[in-house]
């Protein structure tokens, strides 16, 4: 399995992510330039954390016309595994590819802290060897990370089981206290109707070596990585 | 030259934690009569065009394609003739 890093300008989480892979899991990857026109040879996308693009007009809302898009929509669409972190999970959604948006924190300040969130939906490639209910501990690091929809979408995400984790208790407890930017109804990550497309706000690639405190973000590239030998 | 003065701000239904904080900033200045704030962003962008009404068009596209999201925003926009 080969796994394709997406960079853009102002990405930031690039190297955590290349780290991770090759440091860590051993993995083949590369990284792909948002001005190449091709995601061929990749087995899976990532788009890591960062400001792409200055973040200019909305978050990711420029990175969406980066050349390198059309083929990630394409790769997508064609139900390849793509996973998006924090301002990945930005743009993916200012792309099309996830329903809703990612707003400012209701506390207008930027949070860098660990969170724990609660595995809702194992039906996707990064998520399939967990169980409903985990809770996993990873960081977070965002001041735009409410996640907003619609009620008809909401609705819609809810019906399909498209959300895949909520800021929950260490417990696994759904609480306002463990929602650290208003994020509407606790979400933290979703998927896109056909399950191969994962948003999340949480960094998994900045927990995955117990020397960083937890190893519960590994857990999502083992998943990916026994789907991928599976397929 | 027409000129489209733009302005986006986050829909009704959606919380605008920036506005409530200069709405209860201005209330501990004492204007107690403002009874809602939302804080949005204002473009202005110079079109090369003699139509007003093809330029409306075509700002609404902008508006729709990238300059504001549909998901959490709203916009209005003016068009106004304007010295080349």
């Amino acid at each position: 399995m080969k796994v394709g890093v997406l960079v853009f300008p102002g990405t930031w989480s690039h190297q955590d992510f290349a780290h991770v892979l090759q440091d860590v899991l051993g993995c083949d990857w590369g990284y792909v330039w948002h001005k190449d026109t091709s995601v061929s040879g990749y087995d899976c996308l990532i788009l890591p954390g960062g400001f792409a693009h200055g973040d200019y007009l909305r978050c990711g809302a420029i990175a969406r016309f980066s050349p390198v898009m059309e083929a990630v929509v394409r790769f997508a669409k064609s139900g390849g595994p793509v996973i998006g972190s924090c301002n990945g999970f930005q743009i993916l959604c200012e792309a099309g590819l996830l329903p809703g948006a990612l707003l400012r924190n209701t506390s207008l300040q930027y949070r860098c802290r660990w969170v724990h969130i609660r595995t809702e939906s194992t039906a996707t490639p990064f998520t399939r060897t967990l169980r409903v209910g985990q809770v996993l501990t990873m960081p977070i690091s965002h001041g735009e990370g409410r996640y907003f929809a619609a009620p008809e979408t909401l609705a819609e995400l809810q019906a399909n089981g498209q959300i895949v984790f909520r800021y929950s208790a260490p417990d696994g407890r759904i609480t306002a206290e463990a929602n650290p930017n208003g994020a509407l109804d606790n979400i933290a990550g979703i998927c896109n109707e056909g399950r191969n497309v994962v948003g999340l706000m949480p960094h998994p690639e900045r927990a995955a070596e117990s020397l960083l405190r937890s190893e519960d973000g590994r857990l999502l590239f083992d998943a990916m990585r026994a789907a991928a030998t599976r397929s | 030259m027409l000129e489209a003065r733009i302005h986006v701000t986050l829909k009704k239904s959606v919380l605008d934690p920036q506005g409530d904080t200069v709405k209860s900033g201005l209330a501990s200045l004492g204007f107690t009569t403002v009874q809602d704030c939302r804080v949005g962003k204002f473009m202005v962008l110079r079109l090369n065009e003699t139509d007003a009404a093809a330029a409306r068009a075509r700002v609404d596209e902008m508006c729709r394609k990238l300059l504001a999201n549909p998901v959490i925003e709203d916009y209005v926009f003016q068009i106004n003739e304007v010295a080349g």
